[in-house]
């Protein structure tokens, strides 16, 4: 191990060790203590539309099944046959009853327990004459995650029994996701995803990514080039359409997520015309204002461009619309995943040109995107030297300047450009790498502020 | 097919591969905009994604405009991408990777049209290399069809398909044009 945590993330003087972003020791530290216990994204629920179906997915290093039973209950399923650990699902998705092992015909069902048909080539071949019946079939189904929940058709799990409920993981985080997953007219998880899934290697460490979502309005200079060419879904330059005016920085400093995104407001704000290159479709969001308006009335509603639920998952909300998700493979590299979300109920063309603009912003191949992983990656490979290794990052923009949010709980607020939303990630980060167990973790029980308003957010009135 | 001649197949073939290989130069030695005016105004190009599924299904490849892809578009955003490459401050391409396209295999599957006015589509392999800064390499490696129509200037793309052999992009950006 190399030095103590709180030497690696100095946050007093907002400053992060590169040692984070390389090292062996840590990373292994990161699998048991972030990823073993965190709640993570694994699926969206139209990759299981119906019962049998499945999709292969990812929690840490180990690869998982999310499966939907024949009874349509969500399963998430350690992907290795518990005899002598094949990996049991080759495939990508599918619809299966059951799932075979091809080493040695072990088989489980949807559920994850061990087939129990009776006859001796089901579930376990050669239970009743090699096992001589003695094997108990219960206690070898598939390793479960413990913790499993479906929420406004998105599915996340946690190997942790004792996590706390994803709502409370989430925090009043939770609006920001709910801008995401509803419909543009605030239709609950109205949301459907286009489908398939991007997946590509970066050699990053995961860290750079989830940090560059939470709240880096800094690094826009990366993307000058596309701003300059344009892919604004209302033509011209630029590569969006629809930034707001009251943009900030909004941090949940107990829990480790962020955004980029509008502090609650009791009235709909006016709507900013977009998607201007097809005037239909442009009619269609003009439209989902309106309900939206007529929907939340006076009551308090959120909206935002770009946020990270800790540690791993960040979704845009506006143009593009999408969830990315950075699977740790080594320090040093990551698996990057990202689909895209557009509402169930849309017209075709809204669906079609949603799609389109899409794929030009994100992923390996996107205008913007590209240069992303540039970044990440030369940061990563430069921290590696010997001399690089033992200096650190500077992350101290705006540090001293939060302010407490109205109207959230926990939540603080750090204006357009600061640095405010990385410090509470690599700080969150920071608990999670020294905590034993939830105990230590759960909101109001860590070394954090306290959650429930006992202690208010250190508050510094400025700007 | 059946009425093309032979003759008539091995000139096209020639023609055909001889087009393949003054595309790959022009890509390789950056010639973005001469490369742009091989496009045809309305040409598409798809890259789906490849899943690993049981050999009995047909989802493998995403489909064309109606699902995912590594890219899936027209001549207006590859415009873009040469444009972005031309700010000379598009990161992921600057400075520029090393590129080189091997073009191989090449059959003929169609033949429509008079001479002067033929489209052709044709299958081949294709293998892009790159290496950028130091050690960074990546290997673009499929199947390409490629749909040509025959105007007064020669022949220009009109439908590309690339299916790579990956599944998972093993490459941390798709910045090349295949």
């Amino acid at each position: 191990m190399s030095k103590p945590i709180d030497e690696l993330i100095v946050q007093d003087k907002g400053l992060v060790s590169r040692e984070i972003f390389i090292d062996d020791d840590l990373f292994k530290r990161e699998l048991s203590h972030v990823f073993a216990r965190a709640w993570l994204w694994v699926a969206h629920e139209d990759q299981i539309a119906k019962n049998g179906d499945y999709v292969v997915s990812k929690m840490g290093t180990d690869n998982v099944i999310v499966t939907r039973d024949m009874e349509g209950k969500v399963h998430v399923l350690l992907n290795t046959c518990t005899h002598r650990g094949m990996r049991l699902c080759r495939n990508d998705m599918g619809n299966a009853r059951t799932f075979s092992c091809p080493y040695h015909g072990w088989s489980y069902s949807m559920d994850g327990r061990i087939v129990e048909t009776p006859g001796d080539l089901a579930g376990v071949p050669g239970h009743a004459t090699y096992y001589h019946g003695e094997l108990d079939k219960k206690d070898w189904g598939l390793v479960r995650a413990p913790r499993v929940r479906v929420y406004k058709r998105t599915v996340w799990a946690s190997w942790d029994p004792d996590a706390p409920d994803f709502e409370d993981y989430l925090g009043d985080m939770k609006e920001y996701l709910d801008f995401a997953l509803d419909g543009r007219d605030g239709s609950p998880g109205n949301n459907e995803m286009i489908g398939g899934i991007l997946k590509w290697r970066v050699p990053s460490n995961w860290k750079f990514a989830p940090e560059n979502f939470i709240g880096d309005n800094y690094h826009d200079i990366s993307h000058r080039s596309v701003d300059l060419v344009g892919i604004n879904p209302s033509g011209g330059s630029g590569r969006r359409d629809d930034v707001p005016d009251e943009e900030t920085t909004i941090g949940f400093p107990k829990l480790g997520h962020g955004v980029i995104g509008e502090p609650p407001v009791f009235e709909e704000p006016d709507y900013q015309e977009g998607w201007a290159g097809n005037p239909e479709v442009a009619e269609y969001y003009r439209q989902s204002h309106e309900r939206r308006k007529e929907r939340f009335g006076d009551g308090r509603r959120v909206s935002m461009t770009v946020g990270t639920i800790f540690p791993n998952m960040s979704f845009h909300g506006r143009q593009p619309r999408t969830i990315a998700v950075f699977h740790p493979i080594s320090p040093t590299e990551m698996e990057m995943w990202r689909i895209f979300l557009v509402d169930r109920d849309a017209p075709q063309e809204v669906k079609d040109m949603a799609r389109h603009y899409h794929l030009s912003y994100s992923g390996p191949g996107g205008l913007t995107e590209s240069d992303d992983m540039e970044n990440w990656a030369y940061a990563t490979d430069s921290s590696r030297g010997e001399i690089s290794r033992s200096i650190y990052f500077n992350y101290e923009m705006g540090l001293g300047h939060a302010r407490e949010l109205e109207h959230l709980e926990g939540a603080v607020e750090n204006g357009t450009f600061t640095e405010e939303n990385a410090r509470i990630f690599y700080a969150r980060w920071a608990e999670f790498m020294k905590a034993e167990s939830w105990d230590e973790l759960y909101p109001g029980k860590g070394p954090g502020p306290q959650r429930g308003g006992a202690e208010p957010t250190p508050v510094e009135e400025g700007e | 097919m059946s009425t093309v001649s032979k003759l008539e197949e091995i000139e096209l073939l020639h023609d055909v591969t001889q087009w393949f290989y003054r595309e790959a130069d022009l890509l390789d030695y950056r010639e973005y905009a001469e490369w742009l005016k091989l496009l045809h105004p309305e040409m598409r190009y798809f890259i789906p994604l490849v899943r690993n599924v049981p050999r009995i299904r047909d989802t493998e490849f995403t489909r064309e405009q109606q699902d995912n892809a590594w890219m899936d578009e027209g001549y207006t955003t590859i415009e873009k991408r040469v444009k972005q490459i031309l700010t000379n401050i598009h990161w992921a391409e600057e400075p520029p990777s090393r590129a080189s396209h091997l073009i191989t295999n090449t059959v003929l599957l169609s033949v429509e049209g008079e001479k002067g006015s033929r489209e052709v589509q044709t299958r081949s392999r294709v293998f892009v290399y790159q290496n950028r800064i130091d050690d960074e390499v990546n290997h673009f490696v499929g199947k390409r069809i490629d749909t040509l129509v025959e105007g007064e200037n020669g022949w220009l793309l009109k439908h590309r398909t690339v299916h790579l052999d990956q599944s998972v992009l093993l490459a941390k950006a798709l910045t090349v044009f295949i």
